[in-house]
């Protein structure tokens, strides 16, 4: 045991037993803001009563794509694009597992956002966190389907004239029944937030807006990673229950957070069983929830 | 152990090559399919999907092949057996997710009922082009297994020894049927549950606090724990250690490529299976494979009546190759003849295991119809003069 006048050891962080510590020091930048919601996330599941041997993890590729390696529970490092789907075979595999796909906006609504929107369709399981930083940062910061017109980026050296996602939209208008946008500086919020989602059943999706001061701070002259979290602090608005199709998010314009769409429906898997139950009756035989392994 | 009788229609059966696909996997204790549409092939999930509620299976029709072959690899980490099914544009896509599965080492079948290309080519006429990409088409180097049945029954049949394979070395098994096979419809007899026999997903007995699950312990397939049972396991598509962590280093690159090739190459013996027919004082060998493999027997036949000594090899494990019994052949032959409903891919690895000492003869197909055996028994009777 620490007395209080030492610093306390990694290993007894609070949330050291929700990471594997063994992979620390992480390959994040200073100032990322992935590490802040992976500590929003680890708290949150701390403070549900989930059982961590029945939590997975999902990535992609990218920055955010490293998450999963970094969580201690069953983890997926998977392609680029593909972690939903990846999800989606964990999930109808074994259905009691509760999984969590943890991303980027390049990974997610770029090369995987036709699985995106068929999930939320779908309103399959899955808890999707999807770090926003405007950019894709691992290979250099390249333009992504998120960074705002006009934005630089290193394809686009002159500014962005593309339009961005307007991400909660289209997870609510796809049929996503859970659905919030935070930033790195809403702690608690975003903690509460991921929370409520865990408890959710369905798509949830849950967009949290990240500086990256290597390359889409850097390249937009918009200061260190701690001018970024002041510009969230002066213009992101909280606005719980906002029409999605409000809430595009402007070149250094605000950034309205909130939780918006949090609705009841039948997920995938209830709409399959309730289905199949009521056509094929007593012929049905549904996969057990610890899932289609057969043995002897 | 004994196959679950509750996926097994014995009897005896009139079905087309892609039904019975589906049976022989639906018998393997396959669970869980996700799969897209797609020419010639679809029949195979369609069976899938009327019969798979019955017994504890899911089919899910995904959003594409990308995402069919993404899903099969994470539903098989739950230790259900999964496979998807698809043809030449859908398998194109399929590439990067049969790496990952080969990478992370992942059980599971992928069934390409293989249509004339390249691009969109003929999605309802047969061909055999995807041979060599079953073999090279995701990029890297790894080893899979890839069997060619030739026949509704051993599209059944087959489709068993496909998953137990998956099973036994943790690879994706690629099942490699043609549109011939798939759409022909001839007798199918499915055994009993009891006389089927299977290779279990078989979990690790270590406790979680000891498990490591790329550690290979002298067996370089390594042991499996499936997700939810506590392991807390990570794996990832880059290279990897013994704990299934990242490591960007030459040596471990080649620790964990090495082994990918190795749990193959160490066991081809095991692995590899072909049916020979008069081989012994042979002057010219056939080799053919699915399909063509039927056709190529009227073209031995022909040649036979005008009095050339022809042996066949028919390839049922094409992947890995057989190189050692085409070495030895080469050997003792005038030549081999290698009809293939493509322009030139397996007669490739023919050339080579022969090194010169017996030439291969490609007999070519473009596609959309099997050979005429009457080509196949010129080529053979102008290999033998």
């Amino acid at each position: 045991m620490s007395t209080p006048s030492e610093p306390p050891r990694p290993e007894e962080h609070p949330i050291a037993p929700f990471l594997r510590m063994d992979r620390m020091p992480h390959i994040w930048c200073p100032t990322c803001g992935i590490g802040t919601v992976v500590k929003c996330f680890a708290t949150a599941l701390e403070e549900s009563d989930l059982d961590l041997d029945k939590v997975a993890i999902c990535s992609g590729i990218g920055c955010t794509g490293r998450v999963a390696g970094y969580m201690n529970m069953d983890a997926f490092h998977t392609t680029h694009g593909r972690a939903i789907p990846f999800a989606t075979g964990l999930k109808l595999g074994r259905p009691e597992l509760e999984v969590v796909v943890f991303s980027g906006d390049g990974d997610l609504s770029g090369i995987g956002g036709n699985h995106f929107i068929h999930a939320a369709r779908r309103n399959m399981d899955l808890l999707v966190i999807l770090v926003n930083n405007f950019i894709y940062g691992m290979t250099g910061g390249q333009n992504a389907p998120t960074t705002p017109t006009t934005a630089r980026s290193s394809t686009m050296p002159f500014g962005n004239f593309e339009r961005p996602f307007n991400l909660p939209h289209l997870a609510a208008s796809c049929g996503a029944t859970f659905v919030a946008r935070w930033t790195c500086l809403h702690i608690r919020r975003l903690t509460k937030c991921i929370r409520m989602a865990l408890r959710h059943r369905g798509f949830r999706f849950i967009e949290v807006i990240a500086p990256c001061s290597t390359l889409y701070s850097r390249l937009n002259k918009l200061g260190s990673g701690l001018d970024l979290m002041r510009f969230y602090h002066d213009n992101a608005e909280i606005r719980h229950g906002a029409d999605t199709r409000d809430i595009d998010i402007g070149f250094q314009d605000t950034i309205v957070c909130g939780n918006f769409v949090d609705e009841e429906q039948p997920t995938y898997l209830d709409m399959m069983h309730a289905h199949y139950e009521k056509v094929l009756g007593g012929y049905y035989q549904p996969m057990p929830p610890e899932g289609g392994w057969i043995h002897e | 152990m004994k196959a679950d009788p509750a996926g097994v229609l014995t009897g005896a059966h009139y079905l087309d090559g892609d039904f019975a696909c589906g049976e022989g996997a639906m018998a393997a204790g396959c669970r869980f399919v996700a799969g897209y549409p797609i020419t010639p092939s679809t029949e195979v999930v369609e069976r899938i999907s009327r019969r798979f509620p019955m017994m504890g299976g899911t089919f899910i029709q995904m959003e594409d092949e990308l995402a069919s072959m993404a899903a099969v690899a994470g539903g098989s980490w739950t230790g259900t057996k999964t496979m998807t099914v698809t043809s030449g544009p859908g398998f194109s896509l399929m590439m990067e997710n049969i790496g990952l599965a080969a990478m992370m080492e992942t059980p599971c079948v992928v069934v390409n009922v293989q249509r004339g290309g390249p691009s969109t080519g003929l999605p309802t006429m047969v061909g055999q082009g995807d041979m060599m990409q079953a073999r090279w088409g995701s990029h890297g180097d790894y080893e899979l297994i890839a069997l060619c049945p030739q026949s509704p029954q051993e599209a059944f049949d087959l489709c068993i020894d496909a998953f137990n394979l998956a099973e036994t070395y943790r690879v994706p098994v690629l099942f490699m049927m043609d549109e011939c096979v798939g759409h022909m419809t001839e007798k199918v007899v499915i055994p009993t549950a009891d006389e089927i026999e299977l290779v279990p997903r078989t979990l690790t007995e270590k406790p979680p606090g000891e498990f490591l699950p790329y550690a290979t312990n002298g067996n370089p397939v390594p042991e499996f724990a499936r997700a939810g049972d506590g392991y807390r396991f990570h794996t990832t598509g880059l290279t990897h250690d013994e704990r299934g962590y990242p490591v960007m280093s030459v040596e471990c690159q080649e620790q964990n490529v090495r082994r990918l090739m190795d749990k193959i190459l160490l066991n081809v013996d095991d692995i590899i299976r072909y049916e020979e027919e008069d081989i012994e004082g042979a002057e010219v060998v056939v080799m053919a494979y699915g399909i063509t493999a039927r056709v190529a027997r009227m073209g031995i036949d022909m040649a036979r009546a005008e009095g050339v000594k022809v042996g066949f090899l028919r390839l049922i494990v094409v992947w890995p190759f057989p190189e050692q019994r085409i070495r030895e052949l080469a050997g003792a032959i005038k030549a081999f003849v290698v009809p293939e409903i493509n322009y030139g891919q397996m007669v490739l690895e023919v050339e080579r295991c022969a090194a010169g000492k017996a030439p291969a003869i490609l007999v070519p197909h473009g596609g959309g119809s099997v050979h005429d055996p009457a080509d196949i028994c010129k080529a053979i009777v102008e290999a033998a003069r």
